[in-house]
């Protein structure tokens, strides 16, 4: 790490990133509570301003200098640039577009990070090898898999999967890491080692754009969690650097964190973290042992507005094809009709619902659904049996009932929403196509459902239209 | 084996730093309940934005005079950490600002 000598400046510097540090956990602590959390990313955003504000006027370098006044004019500047840009993005953008602007940004904050301590491994003032080559690689490895899982999220870039790849990017992790035990060997050539570091720079980008590659679409939400704690590493590491307490506290949280919520995304899918790595999933998996009998019934939307109109209890099952269809807004006002009319309309969320754990939640908040209406799965389904109707929309996997009955099947165990229990199923669903799982859902065929295919957006319009009209 | 206690000794502080800060990450995020999972991945990528105080050091102390790599990628590293803090934080203050809305109602 680079020395630092006791200065007054040094002390309330050091100290200020303490507070920093006191607020980031703060703000991450009161996040994840519903009633204090906007409150909580204030707390976190005060104390990067704060941790900011005091380097620019106090940080010191070994030569004892404070940041020039050019420099800190320069740096303002960027800062501004940087500001504008993040926020008009982060304003205009749709929520459903929200994990791939997540993905974005982690991926800005990866360079950033690799940059820095790409720039750092050639400052004769830095004696801390080991962090930097660490910090360069995971902050670039990074940087280029959330590109990828950005350009995969907005549909801009498709899965590419050979069974190859787990070998050929098993070999680029044990290269990499032989580069960093080889760049840390004592007595290693200074011009071999420049070049070196520029190798394990570019061969990190690689690596990262290689890893995210073969994993589906669907798995991304894991992957962009996994990612964004690998960013918190990185800066972590960066922090050692200028043994800044700020950036390691902070960048650690934010490690720690990331990666208790894969875990927790994983077991809402029922998946280990290796499985969606090594991408194992559907595919080779033989089908059912449970045989899928009956057939599709389709429904008229004539029909299926009767049935709501003249039910008691409605539960809305939202799933992917709702917030790909952009449906929640619609969806949202078949509620309001059906509620004016004395029906009880709840929202059944399973925690793998959407794009991400959560994005559901948000969407329909965005849609102004009260807070009271969006009832989680294991509230729910104790209740499922009084349902008169339970309406699909756009779920698949998160509704099979193979999860509780077929344990050949690759969902079973994971947690279902069990609308099969209810007295009818509508199911609005796109085509005849599988679910993620690419396995077929024994409820479509069940003798209670009735199928109603289409575009969420347009069939929930039409739905809408032939209710006004009862 | 000498080196190896060697760097866990040159080190000790922060292996304690990172150990005890990965508990109290966990600690910290361990009972959320999924609703918040979206805005709290959000809001922690904005703290991991953090990066930017590197930027700002490299930047801060890079020699104006002359073309170098810590200029430019100084300037890039900046800009780039400020896209993640400040996008980070204003997406996950929209997100939250939804929360509140319909609890008003």
């Amino acid at each position: 790490m680079i020395q630092q000598t006791f200065t007054i400046g040094s002390a309330i510097l050091d100290f200020s990133y303490l507070l920093s540090a006191i607020l980031f956990v703060i703000g991450l602590k009161m996040l994840s509570k519903p009633e204090t959390a906007r409150a909580g990313n204030l707390w976190a955003a005060a104390g990067m301003l704060l941790a900011m504000i005091t380097t620019l006027l106090l940080h010191k370098d070994p030569q004892g200098s404070l940041i020039q006044f050019q420099n800190a004019m320069l740096v303002l500047l960027v800062i501004a640039a940087g500001t504008v840009v993040g926020w008009i993005i982060a304003r205009k953008i749709h929520m459903t577009a929200m994990p791939q602007m997540v993905s974005f940004y982690n991926a800005t904050g990866g360079a950033a990070s690799g940059l820095v301590a790409l720039m750092e491994y050639g400052n004769p003032d830095n004696s801390s090898l080991l962090v930097t080559l660490l910090g360069m690689t995971v902050g670039n490895i990074a940087f280029s898999g959330s590109m990828i899982a950005y350009g995969k999220l907005d549909g801009k870039i498709k899965d590419w999967f050979s069974p190859v790849m787990k070998y050929i990017n098993l070999f680029l992790l044990l290269l990499t890491i032989t580069l960093v035990v080889i760049l840390m060997l004592p007595g290693i050539d200074q011009g071999t080692a420049r070049i070196l570091v520029y190798v394990l720079f570019f061969l990190a980008l690689v690596y990262g754009i290689l890893f995210v590659m073969p994993i589906g679409g669907a798995d991304m939400p894991v992957v962009i969690s996994l990612l964004n704690s690998l960013t918190g590493v990185a800066a972590a590491m960066a922090g050692f650097i200028y043994d800044n307490q700020a950036m390691i506290l902070g960048g650690i949280l934010v490690g720690a964190a990331g990666t208790i919520l894969t875990i927790l995304m994983c077991r809402a899918m029922n998946r280990s973290l290796l499985n969606v790595i090594v991408g194992a999933f559907g595919g080779e998996t033989s089908g059912t042992a449970v045989g899928i009998s009956g057939i599709m019934r389709e429904i008229t939307l004539s029909d299926a507005g009767i049935l709501l109109n003249y039910s008691q209890k409605v539960v809305i099952v939202p799933g992917y094809g709702l917030a790909a269809a952009q449906a929640q807004h619609v969806c949202r006002e078949l509620d309001r009709l059906l509620s004016d009319r004395g029906v009880d309309v709840r929202y059944a969320i399973h925690p793998g619902a959407g794009r991400m754990p959560g994005h559901m939640n948000v969407l329909l908040a965005e849609a102004h659904v009260p807070y009271e209406k969006l009832v989680e799965m294991e509230h729910i389904n104790p209740d499922m049996v009084n349902v008169d109707v339970a309406v699909i929309i756009g779920a698949n996997d998160v509704v099979n009932p193979a999860a509780l009955n077929d344990p050949s099947g690759p969902i079973y165990g994971m947690p279902i929403i069990r609308a099969h229990e209810a007295k009818n199923i509508i199911v609005i669903k796109r085509g005849m196509g599988k679910g993620y799982a690419a396995i077929e859902n024994q409820l479509f065929y069940n003798d209670k459902t009735r199928m109603l295919f289409g575009n969420a957006k347009d069939v929930l319009h039409k739905l809408v239209d032939e209710l006004k009209t009862m | 084996m000498e080196p190896i206690f060697e760097f866990l000794f040159t080190y000790r502080y922060e292996i304690f730093i990172i150990v005890l800060a990965s508990f109290l990450g966990i600690e910290v995020i361990s009972h959320v309940p999924s609703v918040l999972h979206t805005p709290l991945m959000s809001g922690a990528n904005a703290v991991s934005g953090v990066i930017i105080i590197g930027g700002i050091i490299l930047l801060g102390h890079a020699d104006l005079s002359r073309f170098s790599g810590e200029l430019v990628f100084g300037m890039i590293a900046v800009f780039f950490a400020t896209l993640n803090v400040a996008g980070g934080f204003v997406v996950t203050d929209r997100m939250l600002e939804m929360f509140r809305k319909k609890k008003q109602k």
